[in-house]
């Protein structure tokens, strides 16, 4: 890939066709790879849109004439109250999340408690304790105070599952506050709340916008207390797709419409959120 | 991209206040962080605890019968149980595998979108997607649509190959979930070592490159070594999230077919919510829990010493 200095230096012409022909190939690979890594997705995308015959064909369909008819199906099978249910748990709990973080990170940055560093490693430890662990006194707390199947024990355990998350980000955001603003606030005698709704918050709107993205993301994608405490009323669009497993053998398109509404808003606002998203996975230890 | 060294020289460069805080404002600095820290308490840490002592009793909930103390019973018969070691086989094999291969396309992916080449923006995005997908309705998908022997579209990209109708989830059951969780995991470590990568000063490697450099040895010597960190810390993470794979194996094979697919978070749910085996599920998960803290006291430790910890600014 590159010459050694010893050997005599190629003409323009051929080291730059050399130098398109490495570009080239990076090209190739670099395309090669995302489309093999986003081809389930497409194929996802494009089964949804097939009529159910159209689904089970050997080769496989690449062209079809599209149809809307499965996510009609999708939507007479009772979709509607499973994504309220997710929208409730995923908003309500990102709210919440916010509510306490947004003060907690304040204490872990811009006025820091004595101990914050400890405080931090506690956060971040709950977020790697494994949560089938803790499933069993949950499960049965929540049958005992008549939480199961209740919408409300999902807002309150994904709250949970994201602050840490939520903490570890906010606080990273609240670092980069210039100080003499800061400053300015407390000469001022702003109270604390002013201080954060007033002063900094207006701030670090980008990064409260990137942490509620993340937690989002998380709420609307988890199964595991979804699959487990709820039942009927309260159940969740993952538990919705599981419901296909008995049947999934007749209905290929009908379970990608259902998939691609499940997801397809999630992938887009990870694709928005996406340049935040390392800071988040990684705790905050990345940007 | 960076790993912060602005905000540390601030909080270096400012005057420190020489008198201890009083009591009072000590509490009055606490209080926002109360909230967030007593909810995090009783959510997290208080089920740990009553876990701790449901497992040491007799407890099923099919039976009316009260729980009774048992003392260590739930762990001997855990120890004793080839199932459960079954599971942890299962586990360790499935996290081992996946974070590995995972990790290596991480690095070479890395690599390659670090290069300028058109749309690498576009390609990024489109990379990204399967760690956003809902893990659930992938996995079906790729249960259905992608590995079904007859129409699915993974024998049909391998029938070039030679490969025909190959029952994937029922000959290779293990190594479909594992190529599944390498597919979702894959971008989670790309994003990782990515913004390790970034975070080199390019003009070093042109530098080095000038001078007679070849790439293997641009790679062994200066990215690599550069990059370590971010390979180990995106490897213990990763290793602690797909420990607690469940979504695929609940949605892709129930465990099956017999248990070749049962891993430690499956066996637990089947104790607790199949089997009501209150206590043996409690005793599992605590057994479960001092595994992952042993990976997580390293990860922590990572994130406390290699990255450089950000100063608070008061």
């Amino acid at each position: 890939m590159t010459a050694a200095v010893s050997r005599p230096r190629p003409r323009g012409a051929s080291r730059k066709a050399r130098k398109w022909s490495a570009s080239l190939a990076w090209f190739v690979l670099v395309w090669v790879a995302a489309i093999a890594f986003f081809l389930p997705v497409l194929w996802m995308v494009l089964t949804a849109f097939k009529p159910e015959t159209a689904a089970y064909s050997y080769p496989p369909k690449w062209t079809f004439s599209p149809t809307l008819s499965e996510f009609r199906s999708v939507f007479s099978r009772g979709i509607g109250p499973f994504l309220e249910n997710s929208l409730f748990a995923t908003l309500v709990s990102t709210l919440l999340v916010l509510l306490l973080a947004l003060p907690a990170a304040y204490a872990l940055s811009i006025r820091p408690v004595t101990k914050w560093r400890d405080s931090l490693f506690f956060f971040i430890s709950t977020k790697m304790l494994p949560i089938v662990a803790a499933i069993v006194p949950i499960y049965i707390v929540a049958r005992d105070v008549h939480l199961l199947d209740n919408v409300y024990a999902l807002v309150l355990l994904y709250a949970a599952m994201n602050l840490p998350i939520a903490v570890w980000m906010l606080r990273s955001f609240m670092l980069e506050v210039p100080g003499e603003v800061l400053e300015a606030a407390r000469i001022d005698g702003a109270s604390l709340f002013r201080e954060i709704t007033r002063v900094i918050m207006p701030i670090i709107m980008p990064g409260i916008a990137a942490s509620a993205l993340i937690c989002i993301i998380f709420a609307w994608n988890e199964f595991f207390f979804a699959v487990n405490l709820t039942s009927t009323v309260a159940a969740t669009m993952p538990v919705f797709l599981v419901g296909f497993i008995t049947s999934e053998g007749l209905f290929w398109a009908q379970l990608s419409a259902a998939a691609t509404v499940a997801s397809v808003p999630i992938i887009i606002i990870g694709w928005i959120a996406q340049k935040q998203l390392v800071r988040g996975l990684s705790m905050g230890a990345l940007k | 991209m960076t790993v912060v060294e602005q905000v540390t020289r601030r909080a270096r460069t400012r005057r420190v206040t020489p008198t201890a805080p009083s009591a009072r404002q000590r509490w009055t600095r606490r209080l926002p962080l109360l909230p967030a820290l007593i909810y995090m308490i009783v959510i997290t840490q208080i089920p740990f605890i009553v876990t701790l002592w449901y497992s040491l009793e007799n407890w099923n909930l099919t039976s009316n019968a009260k729980a009774r103390f048992t003392g260590l019973s739930n762990y001997a018969s855990v120890f004793t149980d080839a199932n459960y070691r079954n599971s942890l086989v299962v586990s360790v094999i499935m996290t081992a595998v996946a974070v590995i291969v995972s990790m290596v396309l991480a690095v070479a992916l890395a690599l390659l979108l670090n290069q300028k080449v058109l749309g690498r923006g576009l390609a990024r995005t489109l990379l990204i997607t399967p760690f956003l997908i809902m893990p659930v309705a992938s996995a079906l998908l790729w249960k259905t649509t992608m590995l079904d022997p007859t129409y699915g579209l993974v024998n049909w990209l391998l029938s070039p190959f030679g490969v025909h109708h190959v029952a994937w989830l029922s000959s290779h059951p293990l190594g479909s979930i594992i190529v599944v969780l390498i597919w979702r995991w894959t971008p989670f470590m790309t994003l990782i070592v990515l913004a390790g990568l970034q975070g080199q000063p390019l003009d070093v490697l042109e530098a080095a490159r000038v001078d007679g450099a070849g790439a293997l040895v641009i790679f062994r010597r200066m990215i690599f070594p550069h990059l370590r960190p971010y390979i180990e810390l995106g490897t213990l993470l990763g290793s602690i999230y797909i420990v607690n794979t469940f979504d695929e194996v609940y949605s892709m094979t129930q465990g099956g077919p017999g248990t070749s697919t049962t891993n430690m978070p499956y066996y637990l749910y089947e104790q607790a919510f199949q089997a009501y085996n209150i206590g043996g599920a409690a005793a599992l998960g605590v057994i479960t829990v001092i595994i992952v803290m042993i990976i997580a006291t390293f990860a922590l430790r990572l994130i406390a010493s290699v990255f450089r910890f950000e100063e608070a600014v008061g």
